[in-house]
């Protein structure tokens, strides 16, 4: 049962094709499998369809129109498909296109005590990684220079706004100092997608930031 | 748009055929759309091509691609209005819509560079109700009226984000406030738009 859900700002950045990579594919993950905010979005594209609507038309070359219909017959290039990968339990389809259906199966790298991490490497501005928490364990507390989501693919955690479980999001921006703890005894693995890096704030954070370069 | 001769025209399919004009034409584009992938009308996608081609190609400018790349996107973009008309549910969404979001995937995969993974979010089970079936007239007609009232601030983050791509921390450092206003401007302008929506259920 999903409780924690998108921004309508979010939702709209979105539908208008103004996120990072890795926040497009965490909210099209999130998206998979929650029919609420598939309606909002929804809403969120109509009104990319009435802006072009509005739109005043531009110029097209004189063969334009021609060098399309030349096209149409001819089957659409086979080289770029790629077999779809279905999702799992876990891993919803958007995101298993990436890393598959399998957790467990990823390389992850450690960071410290109770932590591990694996980075999706898209490149861009911000960061795209899914993190690997022990119980008990919480995240340095930090704000955000700019947007950080963050998806629950497996376990929970608590923070200072609420408790996060399976396909939750947390959608914060730079108004938001918090301090994730896993609260169960099961870890939890998210998949946190940044535009602007992280500040951590406190003493253990100043010194956690360079050693786990979030 | 071209009118479709009726066959065997009969005094009680009358009414149903100038019900049938009316909805055309209001909403003629996407029934156009709709009927592509079984039809393959070269002449219907021709049409189609005249109405949105320009405008996607203003859409793609505004999104920051010069001009011959402009074109040659929006060229793309069309073909694949042809390639995948198939993936198009004309209760879902207006063609307005279907079309724009097509563009903007090919804009966005453009800047990136790379192909980006296709991968689908799941057909909608069709309603029983069909719930967004014809909805897209008279949503359209109401929205743009609502547009046109946004309090400029609102409709000037809306503009930005979806003419220019830019993000939410771009607006905010191009109009210098803070991240969370731009958010909250974004909200209420979504919020606005969305009780246009709340309005069918009256």
């Amino acid at each position: 049962m999903i409780s924690h859900h998108f921004d309508d700002a979010t939702l709209v950045a979105r539908a208008a094709g103004a996120m990072s990579e890795g926040m497009s594919l965490l909210i099209d993950s999130h998206l998979h499998w929650c029919k609420e905010c598939q309606e909002r979005a929804w809403q969120a594209e109509q009104i990319g369809g009435q802006l072009l609507d509005q739109l005043t038309p531009a110029e097209l070359l004189e063969d334009s129109l021609s060098s399309v219909l030349a096209l149409l017959d001819e089957d659409a290039p086979v080289a770029t498909f790629k077999p779809r990968v279905s999702g799992s339990d876990e891993v919803p389809e958007p995101l298993a296109q990436l890393i598959g259906g399998d957790l467990d199966a990823l390389p992850w790298r450690g960071m410290g005590i109770g932590l591990q991490q694996y980075d999706l490497n898209l490149g861009g501005a911000g960061a795209c990684r899914l993190l690997r928490i022990k119980p008990g364990v919480s995240v340095p507390h930090h704000t955000h220079k700019g947007n950080e989501l963050t998806m629950i693919l497996r376990g929970s955690y608590s923070d200072d706004i609420g408790r996060f479980c399976k396909g939750d999001v947390a959608d914060l921006d730079d108004q938001v100092k918090h301090q994730p703890i896993v609260d169960t005894e099961h870890e939890c693995i998210c998949l946190i997608a940044t535009d602007a890096p992280l500040q951590f704030t406190g003493i253990m954070g100043r010194l956690a930031q360079p050693f786990i370069g979030l | 748009m071209t009118e479709q001769q009726p066959e065997g025209v009969d005094v009680n399919a009358a009414a149903a055929i100038e019900d049938e004009a009316k909805k055309r034409e209001r909403d003629g584009w996407s029934d156009l759309l709709a009927t592509l992938a079984e039809s393959r009308s070269k002449s219907d996608f021709a049409l189609l091509y005249k109405h949105f081609a320009p405008r996607v190609k203003a859409y793609i400018i505004r999104f920051g691609m010069p001009p011959a790349a402009a074109e040659e996107l929006t060229q793309e973009s069309m073909l694949a209005v042809w390639r995948k008309a198939h993936m198009y549910t004309r209760g879902k969404a207006s063609a307005s819509t279907w079309i724009f979001t097509l563009a903007r995937n090919l804009c966005i995969d453009r800047l990136r560079r790379e192909k980006a993974v296709e991968y689908e979010l799941p057909e909608e089970e069709v309603d029983p109700d069909q719930r967004h079936y014809g909805e897209q007239a008279i949503l359209e007609d109401r929205m743009s009226k609502a547009f046109s009232q946004l309090p400029e601030a609102q409709a000037q983050v809306l503009y930005l984000s979806y003419y220019e791509g830019k993000s939410h921390s771009e607006i905010s450092e191009q109009l210098g406030i803070p991240l969370g206003s731009v958010k909250s401007r974004m909200r209420l302008a979504f919020a606005k738009l969305k009780s246009y929506w709340g309005e069918q259920d009256q």
